[in-house]
């Protein structure tokens, strides 16, 4: 039993950077109908930021001009990376979707594959093939709960993404931009009319989903410190799979169904041998799309789109 | 400046396709005969592999020497050929064109296997290059049906392309190679040869059978969601073979015969071409049409749509499985690892450079990127900024590609420009 409840913590931090990155997809095909592509580099790019910032800020609490202790500098490392990767966001937008809006969407998936490419080369032509590690900012402590080992790193990402997911889920139902961005998921066509700019909603949708694909960068650079310009492959694909189970354009369901696919693999790699996790979680997942073909919480062929 | 260039196109547009593969077969003699002296006078340490664009980034102090190499073997040689035979082509072309369109259609084919015979017989890199390139066009084609024809957007054909290669190899090594896995060969390898369509065909039917994972789900979904059943398709492909320890896993399979040359690779391909565009012009075809712009109208106007859908998977796949099994002998070697998401980008850039819809446009896609990766490979990491670059840039211009919506029609290909009644 202290084995299931211990995969079940680790399940539960796997699931979380899932859960940030699918609401990203989620988030941006609930308005413009079309996945970014290019999400999954931007969590990359979100966790190169989140170093640079972060060795700044070391060195200048080192130098002594400021007093910061360390959960401060994770805490500013967190939101000045979340800030800065929303304008890749945005970048991302101008550049590659603006242009191709009114073009078939399949033309802009091939724009968004391609701008991956060229985050993850330019990050590689930057910084180099060696793999950088994240500066570990808080030391890790491990509690034993009844034979449960749980480490405040653990306890920290948990908390940070169900506390983002939370603020997100407040931002779109409480907030005025939020009810322009419901409406304009619920009738992409009429709400501009009404004198809401288009432009400017995609432009602050790309920028709170490339913000929490940051916070989603660093937590996993907090957990796992060895960054590399190719890891937002493997995480970006699964969030992508994960965003479509949830139910295109639910954040809530992405945020479910991001936290599954964690339980999935871990699971899957607590009872198999680990390499038939992708095997047996892909099968998973294309029975469940084969029998129930629009996710959890999406609705079949409509336009109507939750957020 | 603008005069001169209206002039000199319109002197050649009445040059035949058979006037411009004569002009090419005559460029390709010349590189044989005089090719290596000129380029070791032009200071060159050998000839240009693809055009001299590889030696240009390499080094630019040699791009002179480059350009003026290519200006002495191709094109002014191609040039001048064409110009001067423009009216004797032209007779030749009608002679041909009066007489079954297959012999016309099968003299093009050899001439145009001659120049790629000859100009590939400089050395193996371009050999190499062009049997890849040939591939791709395949892969290309059989993407283009389910993504262009159809409008779905499918994700698994690096996973189809698996499954053939995995098939087809399989084939092969266990029926004709002394292997240390599989054991002796079980039928002599002189026998090889002439089986090795049925390892190709095997290959194929293997992925047609894997492709049914794909085709199935589709009845009741798209876009989105279908895309998003192939990528896990690839991805389970892939990850099943990885974890298949009598095909050695993710060491991958090696030892295939080497069958897979130049003729066999250029014949399937052409088979591949004809049956292609055979088929997105017959009535299926133009189901699949009706069924990318509305599915609901072309169940009431009679188009079996489920039959359709299931028709295109398999076909699709079945060529895809082709090709991987060719690719698989080509290289003599293959392993999952190959058919990743990287496989994927590749073959969605190829067929959305190219262009939708159409024939021209797959193989005007497959030929230009894989040949653009090649020559860009002296830029090393910059090649994956530039070719990304270049294809944002088709994609905003022009969003479904360079040569959408196009239908290859032999007949206009092959038939002379120019009466010869009516000479100059």
């Amino acid at each position: 039993m202290t084995f299931f409840f211990q995969n079940l913590v680790n399940a539960l931090q796997w699931g979380s950077f899932y859960a940030l990155v699918a609401v990203g997809y989620s988030m941006v095909y609930s308005i413009l109908m079309l996945f970014n592509f290019a999400h999954g580099d931007i969590f990359m790019v979100g966790a190169y930021i989140g170093f640079g910032v972060s060795t700044a800020l070391i060195a200048l609490a080192s130098s002594g001009a400021v007093v910061m202790p360390n959960w401060l500098i994770l805490v500013l490392t967190i939101l000045f990376s979340m800030f800065l990767t929303s304008f890749v966001g945005m970048i991302v937008e101008r550049v590659g979707y603006r242009p191709l809006r009114d073009a078939p969407r399949a033309s802009a998936a091939i724009t968004g594959l391609m701008i991956g490419i060229i985050l993850q080369t330019s990050t590689l032509a930057l910084l180099g093939a060696r793999r950088i590690s994240f500066p570990s900012l808080i030391e890790t402590t491990t509690y034993n709960v009844g034979g449960v080992f749980v480490t405040n790193k653990k306890i920290m990402i948990v908390l940070v993404s169900l506390l983002l997911a939370l603020a997100l889920h407040q931002f779109v139902r409480r907030t005025k931009w939020g009810m322009a961005m419901r409406a304009m998921a619920f009738d992409y066509a009429t709400v501009p009319l009404m004198g809401v700019p288009l432009n400017t909603m995609v432009a602050v949708t790309f920028a709170i989903g490339s913000a929490l694909a940051a916070a989603a960068g660093i937590l996993f650079g907090v957990a796992y410190p060895v960054l590399d310009p190719y890891m937002g492959i493997l995480i970006g694909w699964k969030a992508f799979v994960a965003a479509i189970l949830g139910g295109r354009g639910s954040v809530m369901g992405a945020t479910l169904a991001g936290f599954l696919l964690g339980f999935t693999e871990i699971f899957v790699v607590m009872i198999f041998p680990s390499t038939l996790r992708d095997l047996i979680a892909y099968s998973i997942i294309l029975l469940i799309l084969t029998f129930r073909p629009h996710g959890f919480f999406g609705e079949p062929y409509s336009a109507r789109l939750r957020l | 400046m603008r005069a001169w260039i209206r002039t000199s196109t319109s002197a050649f547009s009445q040059v035949p396709l058979l006037g411009w593969l004569f002009g090419a077969l005559i460029a390709v003699a010349l590189e044989h005969l005089v090719g290596t002296p000129l380029a070791l006078a032009l200071g060159l340490p050998k000839i240009p592999v693809l055009f001299g664009f590889v030696i240009m980034l390499k080094k630019p102090i040699l791009i002179p020497s480059a350009i003026l190499y290519v200006l002495c073997i191709y094109v002014v040689p191609i040039g001048v050929t064409t110009r001067l035979s423009i009216s004797r082509t032209n007779r030749l072309a009608a002679e041909l064109f009066r007489s079954p369109i297959v012999i016309s259609v099968a003299v093009h084919l050899a001439l145009l296997y001659a120049i790629l015979h000859m100009w590939a017989g400089i050395n193996d890199y371009r050999l190499l290059v062009l049997k890849l390139t040939l591939i791709a066009i395949m892969v290309t084609l059989s993407l283009n049906v389910i993504n262009g024809y159809m409008g779905e957007f499918s994700c698994s054909h690096p996973g189809f392309m698996a499954l053939g290669a995995y098939g087809a190899s399989v084939f092969t090594v266990v029926l004709f190679v002394d292997d240390r896995l599989f054991g002796a060969a079980i039928l002599p390898p002189a026998l090889g040869p002439f089986m090795f369509p049925i390892a190709l065909i095997l290959g194929g039917l293997v992925a047609s059978l894997g492709a049914l994972a794909v085709a199935i789900p589709s009845f009741r979904t798209r876009g989105d969601y279908l895309a998003i059943i192939s990528l896990a398709f690839m991805f389970i492909v892939k990850s099943l073979i990885e974890n298949l320890e009598f095909v050695r896993g993710p060491r991958g399979l090696s030892g295939q015969p080497d069958w897979a040359n130049l003729p066999t690779v250029f014949l399937w391909t052409v088979i591949c071409v004809w049956i292609i565009n055979n088929f997105v012009r017959c009535t299926m075809g133009k189901a699949l049409n009706a069924v990318r712009d509305n599915e609901m109208a072309a169940e009431a106007m009679t188009v079996n749509t489920r039959r359709t859908k299931i028709v295109a998977f398999l076909f699709s796949a079945f060529w895809a499985g082709v090709a991987g099994g060719l690719f698989a002998h080509v290289l003599g070697y293959v392993n999952p690892g190959t058919f990743g998401i990287q496989k994927l980008a590749e073959v969605l850039a190829m067929v959305y450079f190219g262009g939708l819809n159409s024939v021209y446009g797959a193989v005007v896609g497959a030929v230009s990127i894989s040949l653009l990766g090649e020559v860009l490979r002296p830029l090393e990491i910059f090649k994956w900024i530039i070719i990304p670059l270049l294809l944002i840039l088709v994609m905003i211009f022009r969003p479904t590609g360079l040569i959408a919506f196009k239908e290859l029609n032999v007949t206009n290909l092959v038939k002379p420009k120019q009466n010869p009644d009516e000479e100059m």
